[in-house]
């Protein structure tokens, strides 16, 4: 049965007089993961903010009534103007101790990290930090801008897991925003592609034509078809 | 030891360390030099309780509240930076206290005087400095929240702007006790140098905030006593003092 979670319909965002969004219609279905994909500047993050309520927009955007969701920005690049410890950090969201600990466990961190600096974190750890961060408040959904950016290969390899992991465990629904074609194979159901207005949309097996993506990015990226091995090496 | 003295010596570790808890949030909200701008927009304010007498934070304040409804106005409709907004307000603020200014009494204008403060500024010097600490402190996780990531914080439902207001009116309040201990000139070095300090050394925000207040007091402290013994004014002694702190941070920062 169907069980979706988010409408949205005609969806237009403009800032500063510039038009970011335009008529986007979609819907998302419960324990759905959803890749958004797109070129620099295709307006992913103004959409994902967008559907936190960050920004304005015209059009609808209606979530499942009382659905929780938990927010994982791009970067937090003032974070190490503030000299704050894990735990610290934690606190800042008012979240239990106990509660805090449980999250570490879940996201696969020793509880020694809670005494060190967020900033002698490397950018994997700091990136599982920011997702423990946004479980904190038990979301249904996920929204997650940019998993990889920053995280050297084996980080990724760890936060693909973490997240196939954490929507198995919470039966997440999980929307991602990425420019990286190897994340998309492995983790979304679906896929939107973005660039201002919705250029394709469905399963990535079936969209993901060099061609369409050829388009997609006007010839800004190479285009590789992951073949997952049998040893759970990923291969080009 | 005169009733005088200690009655300059506590409010000034009071308005110090006050004004350097304060300043740890204003560090890490990157608005550290702000209270200088604000501090030289008192200085007209200043100059008018100088003529006719009256207590100098009153007459400062009306004028740091305009500065503030400026910065809060400008960062909320323009993306002015903050520099702009620095040049005019500084500039503006020091030319036009200087129109009627008591040549006499320039120095305590400029860079503060509390030795001569009366018993009951004292008083309302350290409530106030007291009902800052216990606000600020109140909304401290918040707005550290805010600077790390506005949008986290609207994320979790904070209401941002609010909070921003009160910060801005705290940042107020401390600018025009600021001007008491330390004049117009040097209030952004009451609030950013322990602040700046206590990060080079702080492992965890506990620690940041502790630091922060302790070495703003004991700059206050250190400072007043010293004019005390010698004829030097009190405000250029504690930011000196604080100024060598900074450097003694800066070495056991590189041991880190």
């Amino acid at each position: 049965m169907k069980n979706t979670i988010l409408k949205v319909k005609n969806l237009n965002v403009e800032l500063e007089g510039e038009k970011i969004l335009e008529e986007l219609s979609f819907e998302v279905e419960e324990g759905e993961v959803l890749a958004i994909l797109g070129p620099n500047g295709a307006g992913k993050t103004v959409l994902l903010k967008t559907l936190l309520s960050l920004l304005p927009y015209q059009g609808e955007i209606e979530w499942k009534e009382g659905v929780e969701i938990g927010y994982v920005p791009q970067r937090l690049p003032f974070i190490k103007d503030v000299p704050l410890s894990v735990k610290e950090f934690f606190d800042l969201g008012k979240i239990p101790i106990n509660e805090t600990k449980g999250i570490l466990k879940s996201i696969g961190l020793k509880e020694g990290i809670l005494k060190k600096k967020i900033g002698d974190l490397s950018s994997g750890q700091f990136q599982r930090i920011l997702i423990g961060w946004a479980l904190s408040s038990k979301p249904k959904v996920l929204l997650f801008d940019e998993p990889l950016t920053g995280i050297d290969i084996g980080g990724q390899e760890t936060v693909y897991n973490l997240l196939e992991k954490l929507r198995k465990e919470n039966n997440l629904t999980i929307l991602f925003v990425t420019h990286e074609l190897s994340i998309v194979y492995s983790l979304a159901d679906r896929i939107i592609c973005l660039n201002k207005r919705m250029l394709c949309s469905g399963v990535p097996k079936e969209i993901l034509t060099p061609e369409r993506i050829s388009d997609l990015y006007s010839g800004q990226v190479k285009f590789y078809q992951h073949r997952h091995l049998d040893d759970g090496t990923v291969s080009p | 030891m005169t009733g005088q003295f200690l009655l300059s010596l506590i409010s000034g570790i009071f308005i110090g360390g006050v004004a350097g808890f304060l300043g740890s949030l204003m560090l890490s909200k990157r608005m550290a030099l702000a209270a200088g701008p604000l501090g030289h927009l008192a200085l007209p304010g200043i100059a008018l309780a100088l003529i006719y007498g009256f207590d100098i934070s009153l007459g400062a304040f009306p004028f740091v509240i305009l500065g503030v409804v400026l910065i809060w106005f400008l960062e909320r409709k323009t993306r002015l930076p903050m520099e702009a907004l620095t040049a005019v307000v500084f500039a503006t603020g020091v030319a036009i206290a200087f129109f009627f200014l008591p040549i006499d009494q320039a120095e305590a204008a400029l860079v503060g005087d509390i030795s001569k403060i009366q018993l009951n500024e004292a008083i309302y010097s350290v409530i106030l400095c007291a009902l800052i600490f216990i606000i600020c402190q109140k909304i401290y996780p918040s707005i550290t929240l805010i600077n790390v990531s506005e949008d986290l914080a609207k994320a979790r439902k904070i209401d941002v702007k609010k909070y921003n207001l009160i910060y801005l009116l705290l940042v107020a309040l401390i600018v025009a006790l600021g001007v008491k201990i330390v004049g117009g000139l040097l209030t952004a070095a009451i609030v950013a140098i322990p602040a700046a300090s206590s990060r080079n050394l702080a492992k965890n925000l506990a620690q940041y905030k502790l630091l922060s207040l302790s070495f703003g007091a004991i700059s206050a402290a250190v400072g007043i006593s010293l004019s005390k013994g010698t004829t030097l004014p009190a405000g250029p002694l504690i930011i000196v003092f604080s100024a060598f702190i900074f450097l003694i941070s800066m070495i056991f920062q590189r041991g880190k």
